[in-house]
């Protein structure tokens, strides 16, 4: 305990009641663990774990899209397995990939950074994961038990906004669409638990001296995070229940066949989706919060600002739906104002970037894994959030809208930035929550085989979306000019393959055979590097006292404490 | 009847507009473009300089710490007022041009062409005006229908002939995108969209469906053939008339198996200007298309052929059944429709 305001209880001073089955170490007992663990920590890696498994298969099924479109007139996959894959890919990614692992973070990290010993329902959080599990089994579970009349699809094809009328009884037979539309609602369930247990925990756990103006970043946003969930998710429940109603019970929300609206489903669905882009990415700027100016050993750049960008970022994100519907005649009008709104997110999401900067200039960058990841994840977000603001210009849109342009750009988005993000947190936090650093040079060859097929892979869909590929098509003729852009771009998977694999046995070899880390292997500043690695079950033996943003900073430096300038 | 629409414009990269509208597109797509490339650079600049300019100098550098910088108002309001002003310029920038596209009047002599989006396939009437209705307003009937291939006449700057698309659907939504001649606009069932063309060249000019629409999404490809006034109006002259009855033996026997077989229920072959459905493309003057299947095979023999005895080796899962002919009837009805020109 280099710089704890804790310390563990010595061996003697343990007792834990031990019931039958499960003493330490048993098969029995790690079961029970398993499945009955209220602990946040625990279900927080559980999150993550899910998430990565997830990823891996989503993953695949992208590569075996990009096999399918290496060359023109290809045939490797039959055009509704092809869609089949798109639509449980995005679906994944999404909804099993990105909630998941960023729940996993705020579940791990939010109750440890405020000094709280687990979040503020437990059980609720056990639930919360449980049901976002099992909606990820039975969205794939579609697969096997889908296809129940003749000639019926097993896993959804409808892509993953779902658009009416493709979903309607008529354009889509069998239960595909049903798998689809209850494994959503299921999650979404999950989701609202878990963001209204953080928004719980964050207002009402917090330790002694922890005033909202001392929060970490991270938690800062989020809380935004979960206010956005608990905002936005309702409408995407509603209209998956309406549309199962629509299925079964004859109602007519969205049937075009009997005078519903094809559009009201985008605009329920869009009311969540654009919110939900922030959900994924927020968590991600979370991340860089942390990570970023603890490698350049300075504080964040202009704190209160960077809570005001987030609050405002989250807000402007419940404005801007219809920008994704841009090509569905609405009137000039309307287009202007989701133009204008669109565009003005950039603004509060430059002044985060370029506080990022402003973190970084003058102090003592560490060229650490996590900071790698950091420098990818700015250098990659600023191509996303630049070719966001040509998608936001109305006109340039319809040229762009459900082109290739648009599926680099959330690629930059997704995986540039949030995924930037997620490796550069579990570096971060990875010897916090199992007492061991990752292995550098493992990581190093990681980012760079990542970094280049990612760009190799996406970079090239820019250009073929400016030269007329619209996304979705199975196959693509000769002589359109896009063979090149679509051969680079599966050569770019094979790169991002082996990293993904260089990364998941890093994580198997560091658990064992990882250098110790110890407590703060950072020499970091929140709480969480206070207690041990791992943490005890009950996090901190005594409840933190914190008299500013960095409690650990005052700690390691008494005669020049933070409080003295907040 | 083959008439020319040269060349033909496979690459259809959006900064070679041959349009109006996708001119203007292009103009503000270029001043966006421009305008974000400088922020990157700038942004690049930035992070390039924090990052080889400040890395930490090993162990003992890191012994003592940086200057702790909390924040600086001026800088922060700075990197917030600047991008405001952009933000302003590009606001200025596109509601002008979305003006500039969505509320044009069209011109006395414009093209009025209703587009109707199937699975996967594309109907298309030209229309013809018929009257006024109660609100004085022009009312539009069909002319003559087709499928698949949009012949419109070459507009020039300075006798504009531009051409007006109604664009509805019959099932699911799809999307109208041809890059070099306007952006896309989607086909939805219940909602009537508009959007213009006005070609200032001639030629075939290449496109998708741009909205994903189920198995054959990939394959519900557009063609436009530009063509000179005197051009279309041969083409659409042509168009007008019924089909000649052919004399061949085997195109007769064709005609009958058209009959006997249900091919009737789907396709319409005949004059009449107002069918009742239409659940696959017309097929009056089939011939004289250049594809088949909109567009996923040539209009020859041999892929005629083929998709008669199954089309879902040329489209897998295109909604049109395999119909079991025989090898005969197969060649039958391909003489037959090969005699619609």
């Amino acid at each position: 305990m280099a710089h704890g305001t804790t310390t563990a209880p010595s061996e003697d001073f343990v007792i834990t009641p031990v019931r039958p089955g499960e003493e330490k170490g048993t098969w029995s007992s790690w079961i029970q663990d398993l499945f009955f663990t209220v602990d946040h920590k625990k279900l927080g890696l559980m999150y993550i774990a899910v998430g990565l498994f997830f990823f891996v298969i989503a993953g695949l099924m992208a590569a075996a899209i990009r096999i399918q479109l290496a060359i023109p007139n290809n045939d490797f996959l039959h055009p509704d397995v092809y869609n089949r894959f798109f639509t449980m890919h995005g679906t994944a990614m999404v909804f099993l990939v990105g909630m998941p692992i960023i729940f996993g973070f705020a579940n791990y990290l939010v109750p440890i950074m405020i000094g709280a010993r687990d979040m503020a329902f437990p059980r609720m959080n056990a639930f919360g994961f449980w049901i976002t599990f099992f909606s990820g089994i039975l969205l794939y579970m579609s697969y096997f038990t889908a296809p129940s009349l003749y000639n019926a699809g097993s896993a959804p094809d409808v892509g993953w906004f779902a658009y009416s009328p493709l979903t309607a009884k008529a354009f889509s037979t069998g239960h595909s669409t049903d798998y689809w539309t209850l494994s959503i609602l299921m999650g979404g369930i999950g989701s609202v638990a878990t963001s209204i247990n953080i928004i719980v925990t964050t207002i009402c756990m917090r330790c002694k001296g922890m005033t909202l103006g001392r929060m970490p970043l991270f938690v800062w946003t989020w809380l935004v995070v979960a206010f956005l969930v608990v905002i936005a998710i309702p409408p995407l429940s509603a209209c998956q229940i309406m549309l199962t109603l629509d299925r079964y019970l004859g109602a007519t929300f969205f049937d075009t066949q009997a005078g519903g609206s094809a559009i009201l489903w985008q605009h329920f669905f869009w009311i969540f989706g654009h919110p939900e882009v922030y959900i994924l990415i927020l968590p991600g700027f979370a991340i860089m919060n942390e990570v970023i100016p603890v490698f350049s050993r300075k504080p964040i750049f202009g704190y209160p600002v960077m809570v005001g960008a987030t609050v405002m970022i989250a807000f402007i994100s419940l404005g801007v739906w219809a920008h994704h519907m841009f090509t569905v005649g609405m009137t000039s009008l309307g287009n202007s104002f989701f133009a204008i709104s669109t565009m003005l997110v950039a603004v509060p999401t430059g002044i985060k970037l370029f506080n990022w900067i402003g973190t970084m200039y003058g102090g003592k960058i560490r060229f650490e894994l996590p900071m790698m990841f950091s420098i990818g994840f700015l250098f990659q977000f600023l191509i996303a959030g630049l070719t966001g603001v040509m998608l936001a210009v109305a006109p340039f849109d319809w040229q762009l809208h459900d082109s290739y342009f648009v599926v680099a750009h959330f690629h930059y988005v997704l995986i540039g930035g949030l995924l930037y993000a997620i490796f550069a947190g579990i570096y971060h936090w990875y010897p916090k929550a199992f007492g061991r650093l990752m292995d550098k040079k493992l990581g190093l060859w990681h980012f760079w085989l990542f970094t280049i097929g990612f760009h190799l892979t996406f970079f090239p869909q820019h250009i073929a979306g400016f030269w007329g590929m619209p996304r979705r098509i199975y196959t693509y003729e000769a002589g359109r000019g896009w063979e090149e852009m679509n051969l680079i771009s599966s050569v770019g998977v094979v790169f991002q393959a082996i990293g993904i694999l260089l990364f998941v046995v890093n994580l198997l070899y560091s658990l064992k055979k990882g250098k110790v880390a110890g407590d703060d292997p950072w020499d970091a500043w929140t709480l969480e590097w206070a207690t041990t690695s791992p943490p005890a079950d009950y996090n901190f033996e005594k409840e933190p006292v914190v008299r500013s943003r960095r409690p650990l900073w005052d700690l390691k430096h008494p005669k020049d404490p933070d409080w003295k300038y907040e | 009847m083959l008439s020319a629409a040269e060349p033909e414009r496979k690459f259809t990269d959006m900064f070679s507009p041959l349009s109006v509208p996708a001119e203007i597109i292009h103009d503000s797509a270029i001043v966006v473009s421009l305008i974000c490339l400088a922020i990157f650079l700038v942004v690049v600049f930035m992070l390039c300089y924090v990052i080889f300019k400040f890395p930490s100098k090993g162990p003992e550098d890191d012994k003592k710490e940086p200057p702790q910088i909390y924040g600086s108002s001026q800088i922060e309001l700075a990197w917030t007022v600047i991008p405001i002003l952009i933000t302003v310029v590009l606001i200025l920038v596109t509601v002008r041009t979305i003006i500039d596209i969505q509320d044009r009047e069209m011109p006395e002599d414009t093209v009025h062409v209703r587009i109707i989006g199937h699975q996967f396939w594309w109907e298309i009437h030209y229309l013809k005006p018929d009257g006024v209705d109660a609100n004085g307003k022009t009312k539009w009937v069909t002319d003559f229908v087709t499928a698949n291939e949009l012949h419109i006449p070459v507009s020039s700057r300075e006798n504009p002939r531009p051409t007006a698309l109604q664009l509805e659907s019959a099932d699911v939504i799809h999307s109208y995108w041809v890059p070099q001649l306007n952006g896309k606009t989607d086909l939805i069932p219940n909602h009537t969209n508009r959007m213009w063309l006005e070609p200032l060249a001639t030629g075939t000019y290449y496109g998708n469906c741009a909205e994903y629409c189920g198995t054959q999404h990939a394959n519900m490809l557009i063609r436009v053939m530009v063509q000179t006034q005197e051009e279309f109006d041969k083409w659409a002259a042509n168009q007008r008339k019924k089909p000649v009855d052919s004399t061949d033996p085997i195109a007769v026997a064709g005609h009958e198996v058209f009959y006997k077989y249900s091919c009737v229920s789907c396709h319409r072959i005949d004059g009449s200007p107002e069918p009742l459905a239409i659940f696959g493309p017309d097929l009056t003057h089939f011939a004289s298309r250049r594809w088949l299947g909109s567009g996923v095979a040539l209009n020859n023999t041999e892929n005629l052929l083929s998709w008669m005895r199954d089309p879902h080796v040329l489209k897998p899962g295109v909604l049109m059944p395999n119909m079991q002919l025989s090898e005969t009837e197969v060649e039958q009805v391909t003489a037959f429709l090969q005699t619609l020109k």
